[in-house]
């Protein structure tokens, strides 16, 4: 530093003060420049663990290790390929949402979408013989996340099902995401009539083999992230709404679709999917999300979320000086807005992996950028700038790649830090879809949530443990 | 419920409302009492097979870009009016809401937020004072940490993080600091000028400055560093930082070191470091042997080439001390008390105390005991629960109440502390005390002209009560000490 203390003694100060009141007035009678900070008791935390991890002194190098790899990575459409092959699954396992879970544990739209994937893959004959074989424990199931995946809502992810491959040049990570099936009557949201499966059947053999030969021959792999960026600046904040990113993957994808040697009505049949499917491009938001995270793994002494993940039953987190354990405790269940007759008694408590984009950044953290999205708690537009507003004070960088309009063109709030959701008291805002809590049943709305504080709590304890240790 | 409920079913062409928009619409509908069903979407697939679901379906084909309104209600009456309602609604100006500002709630958001910060502040309860105090560290800014409480390991890790950091901790525990003319906490208003000093001790950096003011020498900077810097857990971290800072201060052109007793060791490595800067320093540290801060101040005006004016004072009606009258030093100010026992003790011998010279003059929580007592109404041990006594009096006032019922014959020995962040009118709770208490008394009166409560105000408010008045501690404990003497002769 040029001056001796920053400046401190080359200047009347400019100050800025947390606590006793009095103090401020003073100084502002002297004509000093004050800013006063709104400051209280932190929300949770011993005092111990949060001193033991504000004076460690790896702390702040290893957070910003963690976050600038968040920021660093990007993001590559480079395959689609089905399940099987890429993660090399081994038959009768099935990949699901959130933290470990069991049968017994799993909630209605998860146990739906398990029974589906049984069904769709020809394990079982019908549902009654698919809730046998998963109760009598015959199908491993694993998260996605324990292998570089990601799955929005129940997050169910059998080997037939394409997956998007994506990769990271920067950090030269791999993720992947099965393809959006749409919106209703989904496996995804615990559905699994017939039309579910007919769907699921035919994405299996003719949308994936499609996308295939079309990402195969695109000249350069498409930049999924450079879409979401894009999307901010369009209305969309990446998670609850994906409308621009959507038709914009389409315009991307569309030439080379066309160009598949296949017959005509499955090339159109394709385009009409992805066309009328407002989530298409969530499955691609959220292994470009996945791929950020992931890069930020494994830095000691950061207190960075890594993953916000959600089974239906349980919220889960990692954080990146933790590596792969989670804390978990009880989902809460969104509050928002109902489709058709359904209502609060209706809605399964909070699923899927989707909150890794808030992880990233973007969903509920740049909610900013899609006032629409308040509306389902009967917010206004000061209320989707205030959630962003109250995000900065949780993160640990502005992403200067996802820039939010209204905000200034200010990045995105991005890398939440344990610490400050304990000191702040706020906890992550978290955008969603809302699942029907019986098995069966399909999505019933969409709104707003946030996870459970125990898991932070956890966390930080584990975090200030660790710190202790070192 | 009705048994025949009647049923409203419409396409409109033109209208698009996003979906959002139409979900909150339906609940807004289906909130009214006498409404069963209700969609009120685009006329997409999904959509119309729910209607379906729900037995509302319209008739004949819809397009996804038809608006569906699909009802059932328990009469005439109400489907219509819920139409009617249904058309409010999605006519209705949405409310834009108040525009709300978020403020910071730690101080890295604070500073995140404020233009060009220098120094974060903190007066937050103790156990929550290191993360905030490491927010300011960890973004380059210098800290002033008001907050007690604050483990001396904390108050290590913390100056070591600052000074490699290269900026000041002052504190924990600071309660006075003056930077380029702004008094941080409790501090006079003195003039500006070439004398930089660096305080473990609030009131003893009070006391300096103040007696620089009256004689016409202004302070560039008064850097706390709290009461523990000099201490051999912390050794003098945050000192060694300030004096490198002074050094390098265009605007400061000697220092004073103003200090409770140090750690010997702690003092011998800041004074070895003190003669290698460009900077003449000399320290105020009390100790048996240099017990006065007035005479450090003194000597500074020598160095400068300053006359030593006539301190400030106003004389008591003490006239009639009762033979065998004890010292009763009631203090606010710790460097204060400590100056006070270390100059009486010569002449009195042993003083018990709170805050004792030595371990086996404690008082413990004994306030009332007899003998040559100071007290140092300012320890920790005494303001949990309350403010400094600086601000609240009660303490000390009782003492003085008890004091005079309790018959001992006795100079009492008061320190009154003036300036930002002192009580607005000190003497106006003492006066009625005084009087009503009738003792011999002297009151150390630490302040300026151009503090808010006014030196000489205050000083003629004691003295018609009947107080002697000093500007300069030592002076009030040699006129005591020779009140008591008078008594004895």
């Amino acid at each position: 530093m040029s001056e001796p203390l920053g400046g401190l003694l080359s200047a009347p100060p400019s100050i800025v003060a947390a606590g006793v009141e009095v103090f401020s007035t003073a100084l502002r009678q002297q004509g000093a420049s004050v800013t006063d900070v709104d400051w209280r008791p932190p929300g949770f935390g011993s005092a111990d663990d949060l001193t033991q991890l504000a004076l460690d002194p790896r702390r702040a190098a290893a957070n910003r290790v963690a976050v600038e790899r968040v920021l660093a990575a990007g993001s590559l459409l480079v395959d689609v390929r089905p399940a099987r092959e890429v993660l090399d699954l081994p038959d009768r396992m099935l990949l699901h949402s959130g933290p470990p879970l069991t049968w017994e544990t799993a909630s209605g739209p998860m146990r739906g979408a398990l029974i589906g994937a049984c069904v769709f893959e020809g394990w079982a004959t019908d549902v009654a013989d698919a809730e046998r074989i998963l109760a009598a424990g015959e199908i491993a199931l694993d998260p996605c996340h324990h292998h570089r995946t990601v799955g929005p809502m129940a997050g169910v992810t059998s080997p037939s099902m394409w997956m998007w491959c994506l990769e990271d040049p920067a950090n030269g990570g791999q993720a992947w995401c099965n393809l959006n099936e749409g919106l209703g009557k989904v496996l995804r949201m615990g559905a699994y009539n017939d039309e579910v499966l007919t769907r699921l059947a035919w994405m299996r053999d003719v949308l994936g083999p499609v996308l295939q030969r079309a990402v195969r021959s695109r000249p350069e792999p498409l930049d999924v992230k450079a879409i979401l960026a894009q999307m901010l600046q369009m209305g969309d904040e990446g998670h609850n709404r994906n409308r621009a990113g959507s038709l914009m993957a389409l315009r991307e994808l569309s030439p080379s679709i066309v160009g598949v040697d296949a017959p005509a009505q499955d090339i159109a049949d394709v385009l009409r999917f992805i066309g009328g499917n407002e989530h298409f491009y969530l499955n691609l938001g959220m292994p470009t999300a996945k791929l950020a995270m992931d890069a930020a793994r494994d830095v000691p002494g950061s207190s960075m979320v890594t993953v916000l993940s959600r089974n239906g039953t349980e919220f889960g987190i990692q954080t990146a000086g933790t590596g792969d354990r989670w804390f978990t405790a009880p989902a809460n269940t969104p509050v928002g807005l109902y489709l058709g007759d359904y209502g609060p008694e209706d809605a399964n408590p909070d699923i899927g992996d989707s909150a890794i984009m808030e992880a990233y950044g973007v969903g509920g953290f740049s909610m900013a950028a899609a006032p629409a999205i308040v509306r389902f708690v009967g917010g206004t537009v000061p209320d989707a700038l205030a959630t962003t507003e109250r995000m900065y004070q949780l993160t640990l960088a502005e992403n200067p790649a996802m820039q939010i309009p209204i905000m200034g063109f200010r990045g995105s709030p991005t890398g939440i830090d344990v610490l400050q959701v304990a000191r702040t008291g706020w906890l992550p805002q978290i955008n969603t879809g809302m699942a029907g809590r019986i098995a069966g049943t399909g999505q019933v709305g969409a709104g707003l949530v946030q996870p459970p504080q125990a898991c932070f709590e956890q966390a930080l304890a584990a975090l200030a443990q660790e710190s202790r240790a070192a | 419920m009705s048994d025949s409920p009647v049923r409203h079913v419409s396409l409109r062409s033109g209208v698009y409302a996003d979906s959002v928009r139409l979900m909150q619409v339906s609940r807004e509908i289906g909130d009214r009492p006498g409404v069963h069903t209700v969609v009120v979407a685009m006329a997409t697939p999904l959509n119309l097979e729910l209607a379906a679901g729900m037995g509302v379906a319209p008739d004949g084909e819809a397009k996804p870009d038809q608006l569906l309104i699909a009802l059932t209600a328990t009469d005439d009456a109400e489907l219509a009016a819920a139409v009617a309602a249904v058309d409010a609604a999605l006519t209705a100006r949405a409310d834009r809401g108040e525009a709300q500002t978020i403020p910071p709630r730690t101080i890295g958001a604070g500073l995140d937020g404020a233009p060009d910060p220098t120094l974060a502040i903190i007066s937050v309860p103790g156990q929550y004072a290191v993360a905030e105090a490491a927010d300011a560290i960890a973004a380059g800014r210098s800290v002033l940490i008001f907050s007690d409480g604050v483990p001396v390991e904390h108050e290590v890790a913390l100056k070591r993080a600052a000074h490699d950091a290269g900026v000041l901790v002052m504190g924990p525990d600071c309660g006075t600091a003056i930077v380029s003319g702004v008094a941080l906490g409790f501090a006079n208003v003195v003039r500006r000028g070439p004398v930089g000093l660096v305080a473990a001790s609030g009131t003893g950096a009070q006391q300096v400055s103040c007696l620089l003011d009256a004689a016409g020498v202004g302070v560039s900077h008064v850097l706390g560093v709290g009461g523990r810097d000099l201490s051999e857990a912390v050794g003098g971290l945050a000192t060694l930082d300030a004096l490198a800072a002074l050094d390098a201060d265009p605007a400061t052109e000697r220092v004073l070191l103003v200090s409770k007793p140090p750690a010997p060791s702690v003092a011998a490595r800041v004074a070895e470091v003190a003669r290698g800067l460009g900077v003449p320093v000399r320290s105020a540290a009390l100790s048996p042997e240099q017990p006065d801060l007035t005479a450090a101040v003194e000597a500074l005006l020598g160095d400068l080439g300053v006359a030593v004016p006539e301190w400030p004072s106003r004389p008591g009606t003490a006239d009639a001390v009762p033979d065998g009258a004890v010292l009763k030093g009631f203090y606010s100010g710790g460097t204060l008390a400590d100056e006070t026992m270390l100059i009486a003790a010569p002449a009195l011998g042993d003083i018990r105390s709170n805050t004792p010279l030595r371990p086996e003059l404690d008082l413990g929580t004994d306030l009332a005991a007899r003998g040559h007592v100071v007290i140092d109404f300012g320890d920790d041990a005494l303001t949990v629960g309350r403010a400094h006594p600086m601000i609240d009096p009660t303490l000390r006032l009782e003492a003085i109440a008890g004091l005079a019922a309790g018959g001992e014959p006795a100079v009492l020995l008061l320190d009154v502390v003036l300036g930002h962040g002192a009580d607005p009118d000190p003497a106006g709770a003492l006066v009625p005390a005084l009087r009503s208490a009738g003792l011999p008394t002297v009151v150390a009166l630490v302040g300026t002209e151009g503090d808010p409560q006014g030196w000489s105000r205050q000083a003629d408010a004691l003295a018609e009560a009947g107080a002697a008045v000093f500007a300069s501690n030592a002076a009030a404990t040699r006129y005591a000490l020779s009140l008591i003497g008078d008594g004895h002769e």
